[in-house]
C-alpha cells in the first residue's frame, strides 16, 4: 500500500494524517471521558451520551446563531460562552435523567442500556421536531479559520488546533476534579466501595448524580467542540456512541489514563489507515482489532486494582 | 393441573405444562386460521414478516431471559441468514440467460454494475440450495460459537459481552456496505424471483411461505419449551441467577453459554432466511446496532421469560410501528423510546407478566378447575457485571 510514494511525501502523509487522527482523538477522548466517568463510577450504561453531545452541539449552534443576530460584538468568543452554556444544559439535563430514571436501575447494568437507548431515541426525535432532520453548522470566527503552513507539504488547520487545546484543557481540569479535589476524593471512595464510602459519611446519592451530571456535562462541551469540526444531525450522536463504548472499555472501564491511550491509539490507527485503505475497510480492522484485543484481555489495556 | 408448592419455582412450571400447550394451540390457531382468514394478502405478508423477527425474540428469551446473556447483536445472525438465503436466490435470478445484456453475464446484477468480470469465490457453493440451507443455520452457528467460545471461556459476560455484540454488529454492517461488489452494497442484495424455479413474488406462493413460516415457528417454540423443560433450561436459569454456584457445583458454565448462544444465532437465522423468501430483498438495515436492538425491544415487550410472550411482543410492537409510521411517523420514535424505558422501569416482565399479574387469576376463577394461583413472576435479579 506504500508503493508509489517518496519518504517524504509518505512522512507528510503521516504527519497529515496524524493530524486528522489527533482531532478524531480530541472528539472521542472528550465523549470517552464522560463515559468512563459515568461507567466506570456508576456501571451505567449511558447509551444516551452521544445525545447530550448532540445537546451540546446545538446549544452551541444556537448561542452562535443568537449571538451573531443580536450581540455580534461578542461573535469572536462566543464559543466560550457557548461551551459553558452546553456544560450546563447537558449536565442539568444529565442531572435530571438520574433522578427519573437512572438511581432507579443501578444493579442492572443491562436495564440501563436498554432505558438509556430509549432515552436517546426520545431524545433524537426531540431534535429532529426542533431542529428539522439537516444537519446544521455554526459559522466560526475569522481567527479560527485558515490553517498554518508548517513546512511546504505540511498545513494543519487552526480550527483542528483549537479543539486539540480545548481537549487537554479539559483533561486536565477533569484531573484535577478527579484527583485533586475533596468532591473528587469522594467520587473514587464511592467508585471503590460504595459501602464503605456510605459508612464514613459520603452521600453517594448526592454523588452519584453530580458524577452522571458531571459526565453528561462533558459530553456536553464535547458537542461543542464537534461543531467546530463538523455539522450537527439529530443522528450524528449515535454514530460515534458504539466506538466511544469501545474506547473506554479498551482502555480500561475506571481508568482515565486508560481512556486517553486507547483513543488515541483507536483514532491514529483509523485515520493513518483510512488514506491508505478506504474508509470503511480501515473502519472495519480498526474495530475488529479492538474486539479481537478485548477477547484476549477483556479487562483492557489500564486495570485499576481494587480490592472487592 | 394440581396445586404445586409455592415454595418450588420450578414446580409452578411443571404444574403449567397443559397451560404451555394450550397456549401454543391457541397461538397456533391464531397464525394458521385466524390471521390468514381475516387479512388480506398483503397484510398477511407483513404479519409473516413480523413473525420472522419473533424467531429472534425467541432466541432471546432463551439468551437474554432464561440465561441471562444479553446480545445485541442478534441482527448479525438474522443478517446472515437472510444473506445466505439471498445468495442463492440472486444466483438463480442471475442465470445467463435473464443477464445476457450484463458486460458478463451469470453473474448478479450489483457485481457486474461494480465490474466484477466472475463469481466471488464464496459464492460458488450458493449454487446449491442443499448448501444454502445448512449454511442459513451452520455459518451463524459457526460464527456464535467463534465469539462465544472466545468470550465465554474468558468470562466476559454481562454489558461487555453486549457491547462487544454491538460492535460485532457495526463491523458487518460497515463491511456489507463498503464492500459492494460482493454483498450488493447499502441496497442489499434485491430483485430475487424463484425458488427452483417457483415464483416467490406471487400471491400464492406468499399465502404458502406464510403457513411454512408459521409452521416453523411454532416447531421452533416447540423446540425452545423443550430446551427449556430440559436439565440444560434449568442449568441456564440457574446460571443466570448464581453463575458461581453452577461452576463449583462442577459444570462447566462456559460450555453452556456457548451453546445457548449459538442455539439463539440459528433461530435468527431461520427467521432471517424466511425474512428473504416472504420480503424479496435482504439489506444491511436488518443487520446493524439499531435493528438488532430493537429485536431486544421485541422479546422484552413480550415478555423476557416467556416464549409465546415473545411472539405476540414481536407482533404487537411491528404492527404498532407499521401503524404509527404510515400515520404518524413522527411519533414512532417517541412511542418506541417510552416502550423501551416503560419496559425496563414499569413492568419488566412484559406482556406476560401483565398477563399472569392480572388475567390468569381472573381466568382461574372463571373456569370450573382452579388453576394455580400464579405466583407473582421471577424478576431476574440481575447480578452486577464482575
Amino acid at each position: 500500500m506504500f508503493e508509489g510514494y517518496s519518504l517524504a511525501e509518505l512522512g507528510s502523509i503521516f504527519a497529515m494524517q496524524g493530524f486528522a487522527g489527533l482531532i478524531l482523538f480530541s472528539v472521542f477522548v472528550l465523549m470517552a471521558l464522560g463515559l468512563a466517568i459515568i461507567f466506570g463510577q456508576m456501571g451505567v450504561i449511558n447509551m444516551a451520551h452521544g445525545e447530550f453531545m448532540i445537546l451540546g452541539a446545538y446549544v452551541t449552534y444556537l448561542c452562535s446563531t443568537f449571538i451573531s443576530s443580536y450581540a455580534p460584538a461578542l461573535f469572536p468568543v462566543y464559543f466560550f460562552i457557548a461551551m459553558a452554556l452546553a456544560f450546563v444544559a447537558s449536565g442539568a439535563l444529565g442531572m435530571l435523567v438520574e433522578w427519573a430514571m437512572i438511581r432507579f436501575l443501578y444493579r442492572r447494568p443491562l436495564d440501563t442500556l436498554l432505558a438509556t437507548w430509549g432515552l436517546s431515541l426520545i431524545l433524537q426525535q426531540v431534535f429532529r421536531s426542533v431542529f428539522g432532520a439537516r444537519e446544521v453548522g455554526v459559522v466560526l470566527p475569522d481567527w479560527l479559520m485558515g490553517s498554518v503552513a508548517v513546512t511546504g507539504t505540511i498545513e494543519v488547520p487552526i480550527n483542528g488546533l483549537f479543539v486539540m487545546a480545548l481537549t487537554t484543557a479539559i483533561t486536565v481540569a477533569i484531573y484535577a476534579v478527579m484527583f485533586r479535589s475533596r468532591w473528587g476524593q469522594g467520587v473514587r471512595a464511592v467508585m471503590q466501595n460504595r459501602v464503605m464510602a456510605g459508612a464514613v459519611g459520603i452521600n453517594t446519592e448526592k454523588v452519584d448524580r453530580y458524577t452522571f451530571g458531571l459526565g453528561c456535562g462533558i459530553a456536553g462541551v464535547a458537542g461543542s467542540a464537534f461543531t467546530m469540526v463538523g455539522s450537527t444531525g439529530p443522528t450524528s450522536g449515535q454514530l460515534y456512541i458504539v466506538d466511544t463504548f469501545l474506547v473506554v472499555v479498551f482502555g480500561g472501564a475506571q481508568s482515565l489514563i486508560g481512556t486517553i491511550a486507547s483513543a488515541f491509539t483507536i483514532s491514529q490507527a483509523q485515520s493513518t489507515m483510512e488514506f491508505f485503505l478506504s474508509g470503511s475497510t480501515a473502519k472495519v480492522l480498526t474495530l475488529l482489532t479492538v474486539v479481537v484485543i478485548l477477547m484476549l484481555r477483556p479487562q483492557g489495556l489500564f486495570v485499576l486494582k481494587v480490592r472487592r | 393441573m394440581t396445586r404445586t408448592p409455592q415454595s418450588l419455582p420450578q414446580g409452578r412450571r411443571l404444574g403449567r405444562i397443559d397451560g404451555d400447550v394450550a397456549g401454543i394451540l391457541l397461538l397456533a390457531a391464531l397464525l394458521i386460521i385466524v390471521l390468514p382468514l381475516g387479512l388480506d394478502i398483503f397484510r398477511l405478508n407483513m404479519v409473516g414478516k413480523y413473525l420472522t423477527y419473533a424467531f429472534v425474540a425467541l432466541g432471546l428469551v432463551l439468551c437474554w431471559g432464561s440465561a441471562g446473556i444479553l446480545s445485541l447483536g442478534q441482527g448479525i445472525f438474522f443478517g446472515i441468514g437472510g444473506y445466505c438465503m439471498a445468495m442463492f436466490l440472486k444466483l438463480e435470478a442471475s442465470s445467463p440467460e435473464a443477464t445476457k445484456i450484463q458486460s458478463t453475464p451469470g453473474i448478479p446484477d450489483f457485481m457486474d454494475w461494480n465490474q466484477l468480470k466472475e463469481l466471488p469465490w464464496f459464492w460458488e457453493p450458493f449454487h446449491s440450495l442443499t448448501f444454502a440451507t445448512i449454511a442459513v443455520v451452520a455459518v451463524p452457528a459457526l460464527l456464535a460459537f467463534i465469539v462465544g467460545l472466545a468470550m465465554f471461556k474468558r468470562r466476559v459476560g454481562g454489558v461487555y459481552f453486549a457491547i462487544i455484540t454491538q460492535a460485532f454488529a457495526a463491523i458487518l454492517t460497515i463491511l456489507i456496505i463498503g464492500q459492494q461488489g460482493y454483498t450488493g452494497g447499502i441496497n442489499g442484495i434485491t430483485d430475487l424471483r424463484t425458488l427452483k424455479g417457483w415464483d416467490i413474488r406471487t400471491d400464492e406462493a406468499k399465502l404458502v411461505l406464510y403457513f411454512v413460516n408459521a409452521a416453523l415457528l411454532i416447531g421452533c417454540i416447540l423446540l425452545c419449551l423443550h430446551v427449556r423443560r430440559s436439565k440444560l433450561g434449568r442449568i441456564l436459569v440457574a446460571l443466570r441467577d448464581k453463575e458461581d454456584r453452577v461452576r463449583f457445583s462442577g459444570y462447566d458454565v462456559a460450555n453452556f453459554k456457548i451453546f445457548v448462544f449459538c442455539f439463539a444465532a440459528a433461530l435468527s437465522a431461520v427467521g432471517g432466511a424466511m425474512f428473504t423468501l416472504q420480503v424479496g430483498f435482504m439489506s444491511p438495515s436488518f443487520v446493524g446496532i439499531v435493528p438488532s436492538i430493537e429485536m431486544v425491544i421485541y422479546c422484552a415487550v413480550g415478555g423476557r421469560l416467556s416464549l409465546l410472550g415473545a411472539v405476540y411482543g414481536t407482533l404487537l410492537v411491528n404492527w404498532a410501528k407499521t401503524m404509527l409510521s404510515e400515520s404518524f411517523p413522527e411519533l414512532w420514535l417517541f412511542a418506541m423510546g417510552a416502550l423501551f424505558i416503560g419496559v425496563v422501569m414499569v413492568f419488566p416482565n412484559g406482556l406476560a407478566g401483565l398477563y399472569q399479574q392480572f388475567i390468569a387469576p381472573r381466568l382461574g376463577r372463571l373456569l370450573p378447575r382452579p388453576a394455580s394461583r400464579a405466583s407473582a413472576p421471577i424478576i431476574p435479579p440481575h447480578t452486577a457485571a464482575d
